[in-house]
């Protein structure tokens, strides 16, 4: 039955994720703390005026987490991603500016810790790669689709002798054809 | 154009040959915009006289190593016994800089606890750690909240930096020092260090 085949699916593909997360889990040997992600080695504190805190947050998700790499630090319960939002709280409320926290989070830990790259030098290839390669395979597409219509453009049209010449081959070709095989119409 | 039939092949090779390279890297390993940059001063508690404080420029004029541990790391426990060894045959000058010892392990619940209690628990047990395992620093300073780690960039522990004369970071091993990377990285940079005086 289908249901039981996709159920089958799904059950060898989770066991297959488990396996695969198993292995990632015991493949680090270095320790970002022993601390469980769901509990923070400190309380997650908040700041005191709602706006101040809105914008740590926001800035918050646009920075990575280093230890779980695939979350903001927003997101992440790491103690290095709570020490970070603490970090970004802290020096908003001291008013500084959302560029200066990212450059003080950047000075230290490299642009890795941006969610979003910066454009520069070697970055060019990452950010305009996919339009390049958009607008090469459009002008690809084009030329191809040009060379192409000039070539039948450049096919010999045929002459009247030969148009008459190719009727006669296909009509006898059908009477052959039905000549051969009568009683498939009967 | 006879050969055009193996475009989609070359094509095919040339995707595998970046894959196969991107397989060689190392996520986890993130590298750091601190390299040949002045090492960030700081000043924090001495493990072993917690009445005194170390800072950078008592490291002027040497070429050395500030090794970040906790005794809740396990992978710290793994590179330790490379570390007495480096002591015992004098390779290179360590300064340990103990790294969220009670906040950091996550068995102890340090919400709410006085930060003199916390350093009274972080003495305690980096010192009992270094006893049970030898003590293979110069010395040791105290990063109780981890500041000092964000500013060097640390994300994990064990991490190593090696800094020069002129107390610029010229290196960072992230994770423990295995014995070849000590032979084949950190001795030939610390030689070279040394030479350019």
């Amino acid at each position: 039955m289908p249901g039981d085949t996709l159920s089958a699916v799904l059950r060898r593909a989770a066991l297959v994720g488990g396996a695969v997360a198993a292995v990632l889990l015991a493949g680090p040997v270095r320790a970002e703390s022993t601390a469980p992600a769901s509990t923070p080695a400190l309380a997650p504190a908040l700041a005191a005026d709602p706006e101040l805190e809105a914008d740590a947050m926001e800035l918050s998700h646009k920075l990575r987490c280093l230890v779980c790499q695939n979350q903001s630090i927003a997101e992440s319960n790491a103690p290095l991603a709570v020490d970070l939002r603490n970090q970004v709280r802290e020096q908003l409320a001291a008013g500084k500016s959302k560029d200066d926290v990212v450059d003080y989070l950047v000075e230290r830990y490299g642009d890795f810790v941006l969610y979003e790259p910066p454009f520069k030098a070697v970055t060019v290839l990452l950010w305009l790669g996919p339009a390049a390669l958009l607008l090469g395979g459009a002008g690809w597409l084009a030329f191809r689709l040009r060379r192409r219509r000039d070539e039948v453009a450049a096919e010999p049209s045929l002459s009247a002798a030969d148009r008459a010449r190719a009727r006669a081959l296909l009509e006898s070709a059908a009477g052959n054809a039905q000549s051969e095989s009568p009683e498939s119409r009967s | 154009m006879k050969a055009k039939f193996l475009v989609p092949l070359l094509l095919f090779f040339g995707l595998a040959g970046f894959l196969a390279f991107g397989l060689t890297l190392n996520p986890r390993e993130v590298p750091s915009p601190l390299i040949d940059k002045p090492a960030p001063d700081f000043t924090l508690a001495r493990l072993d006289e917690p009445a005194q404080t170390f800072s950078l420029k008592e490291m002027q004029g040497e070429v050395w190593l500030l090794n970040v541990w906790a005794s809740w790391c396990v992978a710290c426990r793994e590179e330790h016994p490379l570390l007495v060894r480096m002591a015992e045959q004098k390779i290179v000058p360590v300064v340990g800089l103990n790294y969220k010892e009670v906040r950091g392990d996550g068995a102890i619940n340090a919400r709410g606890m006085a930060i003199e209690a916390e350093t009274d628990m972080a003495i305690e047990r980096a010192r009992r750690w270094l006893r049970d395992h030898g003590n293979p620093y110069l010395l040791s300073v105290l990063d109780i909240d981890g500041r000092v780690g964000i500013d060097f960039g640390v994300y994990g522990v064990p991490e190593t930096f090696l800094i020069d004369r002129s107390g610029r970071i010229r290196y960072k091993h992230i994770g423990p020092i295995t014995p070849d990377a000590l032979q084949n990285v950190l001795i030939p940079k610390i030689e070279e260090l040394r030479r350019a005086g």
